[in-house]
């Protein structure tokens, strides 16, 4: 058996021009458009002058690696006692930390140490009362107006998403928090603003907020400045992807039953082809994909 | 007799008889996966957990 009598195999040669047609123009816009995107993915890293963040070795890093709840704790402490002076997480409840970093009665205290607004009363005035559970963690300033106002009209925002909202946001919160310095000769900073070689510009208007020993964390970690970035970066990763631990348990899970499923697959494929394949006469039917 | 025609003997020729073995397997089959890699997962994750640590602050 020669391969030109296993015609059958040689589909393209009969296909349709449409059908011809067709495929190619897929082919050419799905190559076109991939390189389309990864080049105006590069031009971006390009554009920036900003300096390139180191990237460090996380210890959820892996397919399977869970956060560091430890790690997250310290991280909250961080955010507590040193971020949320200006940065609000206003999309995260105190019940939602209960079971990852602390627990219930840590969070029901914590939240009875915040006065929250509530109301109206029956006589229709707002009133102040002890936090609950449910509430969210209070924001530093009112609105946006206020926190520019207090910042010399640099915004702080809201830390809930933000290393979603960062290209490399781990890598790239880390060396902003760290990455402090005087600025180089020739770069002229406006008053109340800092330089950091991470942030596109160089002048941010954040002055540098982790120092060694800024806290002392409860944990007894020596909190150096380094320490305290990796812990609240690494709380920021939870704050937005609450689901990090259950979603890699699940690719587990996933991968394991795709797993045995394609076993299954490969044994009906070899079933399937076992009567072509062992069969000694062929036909080699012209009419199957041509009209 | 293969393995494969004592599986269709026993199981596939008859429909009654293959949906109460894909219940039956689909049951355990799930719960094996569940707690085999739960505990692998753990294993993995030693010490990082929630549920690694709580009791310290208990
Ligand atoms: C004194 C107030 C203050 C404190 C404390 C502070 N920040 Fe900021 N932060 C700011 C301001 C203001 C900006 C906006 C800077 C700008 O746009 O120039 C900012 C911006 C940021 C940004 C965004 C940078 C970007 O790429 O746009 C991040 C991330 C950030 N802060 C994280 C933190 C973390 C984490 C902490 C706690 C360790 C913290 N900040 C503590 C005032 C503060």
């Amino acid at each position: 058996m020669t391969s030109s009598t296993f015609s059958f195999f040689k589909a393209a040669s009969r296909w349709s021009k449409n059908h011809k047609f067709f495929l190619t123009s897929f082919g050419v816009l799905a190559g076109g458009g991939s390189s389309i995107i990864y080049a105006l993915e590069q031009s971006i890293h390009a554009s920036n002058d900003a300096a390139h963040v180191a990237k460090q070795k996380w210890n959820h890093n892996g397919w399977f690696d869970t956060l560091d709840h430890a790690s997250v704790r310290r991280g909250w402490e961080v955010y507590k006692n040193v971020c949320a002076a200006c940065h609000s997480v206003e999309y995260l409840a105190y019940r939602e930390l209960v079971g990852v970093c602390l627990t219930e009665n840590e969070a029901k205290a914590e939240a009875a140490e915040q006065m929250i607004e509530d109301g109206p009363d029956e006589t229709g005035a707002m009133f102040k009362r002890p936090g609950k559970l449910s509430d969210l963690i209070p924001k530093p300033y009112p609105n946006e107006e206020a926190a520019r106002y207090a910042n010399n009209g640099a915004y702080p925002p809201d830390l809930t998403y933000i290393t979603q909202a960062r290209i490399d946001g781990e890598n790239y919160i880390f060396s902003l928090l760290t990455g402090y310095m005087d600025p180089p000769a020739g770069v002229v900073l406006a008053e109340n603003q800092h330089f950091n070689p991470y942030f596109p510009g160089g002048a941010i208007g954040m002055a540098q907020a982790l120092y060694d020993e800024i806290i002392e964390y409860e944990d007894g970690t020596p909190a150096t400045q380094s320490q305290c970035a990796k812990d609240v970066v690494t709380f920021l990763k939870w704050c937005a992807e609450p689901e990090h631990d259950t979603r890699k348990l699940f690719a587990m899970k996933a991968f394991t039953i795709l797993g045995v499923l394609n076993l299954v697959v490969w044994y009906l494929h070899r079933h399937y082809w076992s009567v072509m394949k062992t069969r000694k006469i062929f036909q080699s039917p012209k009419s199957l994909f041509k009209k | 007799m293969s393995i494969v025609n004592v599986l269709y003997k026993t199981v596939l020729k008859r429909p009654s008889r293959f949906f109460v073995v894909v219940a039956v397997t689909s049951l355990f089959f799930e719960r094996t996966v569940d707690i085999g890699i739960e505990s692998l997962y753990d294993r993995i994750n030693r010490g990082k957990q929630w549920k690694d640590i709580s009791s310290k602050y208990e």
